[in-house]
């Protein structure tokens, strides 16, 4: 018997939504040139928030040059202990208006708010606050005695985690010294113009961050102008390869962090309580819209039947629905196309041959959900263990021996994330030493932190994000 | 292309090529090298038959070196993929004491690379003598780095939570390597060592012109409990071999030093694959001489390392 929980919703009042965003370009809100507009959704009940200006290749001109010009005349000269504390500064505003834009985001992006009040916006804050301390003290980082900034990044970002995702590629660049301009994903970008505002409020020298909203031709005029000399990605393994290709040639630095398909190993010796936590956390936190999501539970075959049933029963206990609800577990789909692509692959697994359930679970009538899906009975061959589905579904398969579990993990072209259940510290560290990503999370899953560096192997992906590694994505 | 041989050779300095001169036959016979590829801890000639004369600096023919061709470089990543799984897991002390091993051992072939290095590249007795000793002492930095790096690279991340974190490097695994063009015994030593160093294995295209350092070199490698397929070497030519390593699914990384005008190409072509790229650096083109900066650091290390990050909860 699931509780009963009466409705708590986080009040939308803290949020006040202008009915047109403008471009944030040389420090105020510009209209695009071409004056074109997109509409920005909440996935939840397909209302609309706002319109957003679509940036074309004029104002990728224009935000470029004010980068350089903010980074020739004021930011790469400026003491970089004065740089520090803007970003200091920009951390506290984070935190005083977390609440608001905890809410923003959930209402933008569809992800409930338990997540972006506890997990997005402390780590958003988190990361400013740490790569402030950096600025003055890059000779230490490990990377000289006397690094130097690149000049103007273009940066471009995905819909699962915005802001965070704006924080992990802005805080790093502003701490080393570079400027930015920065696009964020079509259907997500309302809390990249709230933090121009905080930039504004933070009285940042005008250029030092633009932001430019719009969709995939925004994002290619931005990784394509001549006038960068950095670009950062985190999105598609497929837009990561045409970025790659043409930044060859150039003089530019690139960092992508791309798509995975992350195994999560539980052996049979492991505490099954805390792996099936584990579990529900890898596939089902985000709504499984996570790049380094345990979305292959890789499960030792001894234990298989009695760890499947506990599974369930822990996934039938999530509650989906509005995403401003404090005791939702899963929120909406991010949009519609995502919605078609979760379904149509998950589809071909059953149509393969796998088993597919999910609990009893009433979806809202009115925008994006897909219930938390598990499909046992996969084997390696299936799509849904080969593609990233970037949603809540779970693909099963089994293992006997250690190095088996070990082959199949490997057996990606992905190398993003992993996990590791056992209570045997040895066997952990084998299994860890063994798996080919960049980030391996042993008897826990899906943990972040500002000072932890988190990137790919293979085709997840190159550079690190975070921690002192993540600085020498933007120095030479 | 047919084998040449070439019986007008010029006297001076035949007899340390293995070559004779014209005129009344010599007391005795010298035996010359064949030059064939390393792969896989063999010598083998290419697949394709081919060989291509090689001639010094002044034209003179030394020898004949095999030309690779494009199912010897998918061989040769075959061989590095093999090797990679027990190269990359010795200890970094084991490491460390092969590659000090290829010193021990060039040094005592020093007088056959110098006389090499005089008779290919023109190079004087002392200029030759200079960049063998560099070339050895390369070997001896890189043996030191290989017990050091992760400790340089790596480290505890002090996440805010109750965990313990840390950061790791480890090797990414098959590097292709398109060692300088002019700089065939230190500038490919200065690339491949730093590659091999912290447990990738390696694919090089040895330079051209002058590619018979690499082959006398990968003598020295097989005699030095360097394993099999860590390092293979193919004689050939870049354009030719070059487009398949860059697009090669099973290459995680490509140094493009001796890439040339190639390099934007191959840095696309690799791009399919998210294979890592190692862009041609100042001196890429240069001699002997750009490569003799005793203390290169980690910067031809890191292009070819992954951090690993582990995450464990502290609990009782």
């Amino acid at each position: 018997m699931i509780f009963e929980y009466a409705p708590a919703p986080e009040s939308r009042s803290v949020v006040t939504l202008r009915e047109t965003y403008e471009l944030f370009v040389d420090g105020a809100f510009t209209p695009a040139e071409g004056g074109e507009y997109l509409t920005t959704l909440n996935p939840a009940d397909e209302t609309k928030l706002a319109q957003v200006a679509v940036a074309g290749a004029a104002d990728v001109d224009r935000a470029v040059a004010a980068a350089r010009r903010a980074y020739d005349t004021v930011w790469s000269r400026m003491p970089a202990a004065e740089r520090g504390k803007y970003l200091f500064r920009i951390a506290r505003i984070i935190q005083e208006r977390s609440r608001e834009l905890a809410v923003l985001e959930s209402m933008d992006n569809g992800k409930p708010i338990k997540e972006t009040r506890d997990v997005d916006l402390p780590l958003v804050a988190a990361h400013f606050f740490y790569h402030a301390g950096w600025a003055d003290k890059l000779a230490h980082a490990g990377l000289g005695p006397d690094p130097r900034p690149l000049g103007v990044a273009a940066q471009v970002i995905p819909w699962n985690f915005p802001l965070l995702m704006l924080a992990w590629k802005i805080a790093p660049a502003l701490a080393t010294g570079n400027t930015v301009v920065l696009k964020p994903a079509e259907t997500t970008p309302l809390t990249a113009l709230a933090f121009a505002e905080i930039c504004q409020e933070a009285d940042l020298p005008p250029g030092v961050v633009n932001i430019l909203t719009g969709a995939g031709e925004t994002g290619r005029a931005l990784v394509e102008h001549p006038g960068t000399d950095k670009v950062a990605f985190t999105g598609s393994t497929e837009v990561g390869r045409q970025i790659a290709r043409a930044v060859a040639g150039t003089d530019k630095r690139l960092t992508l962090e791309l798509g995975g398909k992350g195994a999560n190993i539980v052996y049979d010796d492991a505490a099954i309580d805390q792996a099936v936590e584990g579990i529900v956390s890898g596939i089902f936190f985000n709504q499984g819209h996570v790049c380094c999501a345990g979305s292959r539970l890789l499960v030792q075959e001894s234990i298989a039947e009695e760890l499947l049933p506990r599974l369930k029963a822990r996934i039938s206990r999530l509650r989906l629905g509005d995403p401003l609800d404090k005791n939702t577990d899963i929120g909406a789909i991010n949009s519609a196309a995502q919605l078609e692509r979760i379904r149509e692959l998950t589809d071909t697994g059953e149509a393969e041959g796998a088993e597919r359930w999910s609990p009893a679970c009433d979806l809202p009538q009115s925008g994006y959900w897909f219930a938390p899906t598990v499909l046992t009975g996969v084997s390696q061959a299936h799509r849904v263990a080969r593609e990233e589905i970037f949603g809540p579904v779970l693909s099963v398969l089994t293992f006997r021996t250690p190095d088996e579990a070990v082959a199949k993990a490997n057996n990606t072209p992905y190398g993003l994330s992993a996990g590791v259940w056992t209570e045997k510290g040895s066997r952990m560290l084998w299994t860890a030493e063994r798996l080919r990503a960049g980030v391996i999370w042993s008897n826990t899953f899906n943990k972040f932190d500002p000072t932890s560096p988190f990137g790919g192997y293979k085709e997840s992906g190159y550079g690190r994000e975070g921690g002192r590694h993540g600085l020498e994505a933007y120095l030479g | 292309m047919a084998e040449r041989r070439n019986t007008r050779r010029a006297a001076k300095g035949a007899a340390e090529a293995g070559g004779g001169t014209g005129g009344p036959a010599p007391a005795r016979l010298a035996v010359r090298k064949t030059y064939k590829l390393y792969l896989g801890g063999a010598f083998p000639r290419s697949e394709s038959g081919r060989s291509y004369p090689v001639t010094s600096d002044s034209g003179r023919h030394l020898a004949n070196a095999s030309l690779a061709s494009r199912k010897d470089a998918r061989d040769a990543v075959s061989a590095a993929r093999k090797a990679f799984g027990g190269w990359s897991t010795r200890t970094a002390y084991n490491r460390g004491q092969i590659l000090y091993r290829v010193a021990e051992v060039l040094e005592g072939r020093r007088d056959q690379f110098t006389a090499q290095a005089v008779a290919a590249q023109g190079l004087s007795r002392a200029e030759a003598d200079r960049v063998v000793s560099a070339a050895v002492d390369r070997w001896v930095y890189y043996a030191g780095w290989t017990d050091k790096v992760a400790q340089v690279l790596g480290g505890a991340n002090p996440v805010s939570g109750p965990y313990y974190n840390h950061s790791a490097p480890e090797p990414t695994g098959v590097v292709a390597v398109l060692a300088p063009q002019n700089a065939p015994l230190l500038g490919l030593t200065s690339v491949v060592a730093p590659v091999i160093a912290t447990g990738n294995t390696a694919v090089v295209v040895t330079s051209e012109t002058a590619p018979l350092a690499a082959i006398d070199l990968a003598e020295v490698l097989a005699t030095s409990d360097l394993p099999g397929g860590v390092v293979n070497l193919l004689t050939g030519r870049v354009p030719e071999l070059g487009p398949h390593l860059a697009a090669h699914a099973d290459v995680n990384a490509l140094d493009l030093t001796g890439a040339g005008e190639l390099a934007a190409e191959f840095e696309r072509a690799a791009a399919t694959t998210l294979t890592r790229v190692l862009r041609p650096g100042p001196g890429a083109d240069g001699g002997e001489e750009a490569w003799l900066d005793p203390d290169p650091g980690t910067a031809r290390m890191t292009p070819f390392l992954e951090t690993k990050t582990v995450w464990h909860p502290v609990g009782i």
